[in-house]
């Protein structure tokens, strides 16, 4: 079980998504610029940089978060947590990973990956007797652009996009576009910006099934690629790859919406341990 | 316009570059971000480990592999610049010539005597494929991303993304 984890970290900072880099690579023919096309092409050049020879694709291999959905009947319920842990500690050393886990006080890197509250660990409980988990190493620049908005509900579904149009211009290159959004809408302050992180385990070109939010994830797209920042900032047709909106019930006085900022590296892998021990790793 | 440039650079080196020049850059550069510019700032200039007149900063935090007792580079690319621009006059005094980032700075500070590089973000498997070696490491107890990495670099490509002139490709 915990040589999977290991696996699944591995993979995730090492491989690029398949839909991800479909997408990198379309942005790459429609750029017309010579500098969006440096940094597009030296993004698709470290993606195989990454896969060949097995190597963090990306220095910052980010804060460890997994979402785990626990089945109630697996009996590995009581070992997962600190499986997890150990396999941060083991996927440091063997991958390696950058330490980024630094004491808030005094400033001290342990070198594991591990220390108080992280890895980040958000559970679910569900039936059935298996364990399944999505590993999402999360980039520092791009996290540093997320945001929460406490909208009224008067300002309502434009106050969304207007927040988050006006948050990605305010951050121009910083959270190495072009990003994806993750936005969550309803719930609640800390709810919407969980909803808004998980909304970055759907593929890339993959819509809300409900077809009046998948619209304005397409609308928001739209409006944020007219911008042009470009990638890295520095102008082009492509400042975003996707936009993924999850929502939740709002309070009848609140209309919360999180917005989580990725960069272009999206990077996910899932894990599943079966009831017998055996287990399965993908992306 | 492409131009080969060797470190340490001159003032004439960087009067010469316009924004949107690519430049193969090789020689020594060292990496801080921001726990490395507060110490840097904090110290005299004799006292720092590395002589910044002409230096290449890069804002980076690696991620190295230590074998036999020596670190290799594993990926390198930039960290975000931005945070440093509180630290930027200070470093520029010291006599940086150039500063390697991502997601651009404050463009005025560079006139007359600096640039700024990009390099693209997140790309870090490819950067460290112009890491020839690691020539030192000081200030360890900062964490490895904070540390202060002395690399040696061969036709390291970089944009000129602010130049000493005033320009900037940043939108």
């Amino acid at each position: 079980m915990i040589e999977a984890i290991v696996e699944a970290i591995r993979l995730a900072v090492t491989r690029i998504p398949d839909d991800v880099v479909s997408a990198l690579r379309e942005a790459y023919e429609r750029e017309e610029n010579g500098v969006a096309r440096f940094n597009l092409g030296n993004i698709l050049r470290a993606i195989e940089i990454g896969r060949t020879e097995s190597i963090p694709v990306c220095q910052d291999t980010g804060t460890l978060m997994f979402f785990v959905k626990a089945g109630l009947r697996s009996p590995f319920l009581g070992e997962i947590e600190r499986a997890i842990v150990e396999a941060t500690r083991l996927a440091t050393e063997k991958v390696p990973l950058r330490p980024n886990a630094v004491d808030v006080l005094t400033g001290k890197n342990l070198g594991d990956n591990t220390g108080r509250g992280v890895p980040i660990i958000h559970w679910e409980l569900v039936g059935g007797n298996e364990i399944e988990m999505a590993v999402l190493p999360k980039g520092g620049g791009s996290e540093n652009c997320s945001a929460l908005a406490m909208l009224t509900p008067g300002e309502g579904w434009e106050g969304v996009k207007r927040f988050v149009v006006e948050k990605v211009k305010a951050c121009g290159g910083k959270p190495c576009p072009p990003v994806v959004l993750g936005i969550g809408v309803g719930g609640g302050a800390d709810y919407s910006l969980l909803l808004a992180k998980k909304a970055l385990l759907r593929r890339v070109g993959e819509r809300n099934p409900d077809e009046r939010i998948a619209e304005i994830e397409g609308e928001l797209l739209e409006e944020v690629n007219a911008l042009g920042i470009g990638p890295m900032g520095m102008g082009g047709k492509t400042t975003a790859l996707d936009v993924k909106i999850e929502v939740a019930h709002r309070h009848p006085a609140s209309f919360p919406v999180g917005l989580i900022v990725q960069c272009w590296a999206n990077r996910r892998a899932f894990v599943r341990i079966k009831p017998d021990g055996r287990v399965e790793v993908w992306q | 316009m492409a131009v080969r440039l060797r470190t340490p650079l001159s003032t004439e080196d960087v009067l010469r570059l316009k924004a949107g020049d690519v430049v193969y850059l090789s020689g020594e550069i060292v990496t801080a971000r921001d726990s490395a510019h507060r110490r840097i700032l904090s110290l005299p200039k004799e006292k720092l480990p590395f002589n910044p007149e002409g230096a290449v900063i890069y804002h980076c935090g690696p991620v190295v592999r230590k074998t036999h007792g020596s670190y290799e580079i594993v990926s390198a690319g930039p960290t975000t610049s931005a945070r440093m621009n509180r630290y930027l006059d200070g470093v520029l005094d010291l006599g940086i010539r150039g500063i390697i980032g991502k997601g651009g700075m404050k463009a005025e500070p560079f006139r007359g005597r600096a640039v700024y590089f990009a390099f693209t973000g997140g790309a870090g498997s490819l950067a460290a494929k112009s890491v020839k070696r690691v020539r030192a490491v000081h200030w360890l107890d900062l964490g490895i991303p904070e540390a202060l990495w002395v690399l040696e670099v061969e036709d390291f490509p970089l944009l000129v993304a602010i130049d000493a002139h005033g320009n900037s490709l940043y939108r």
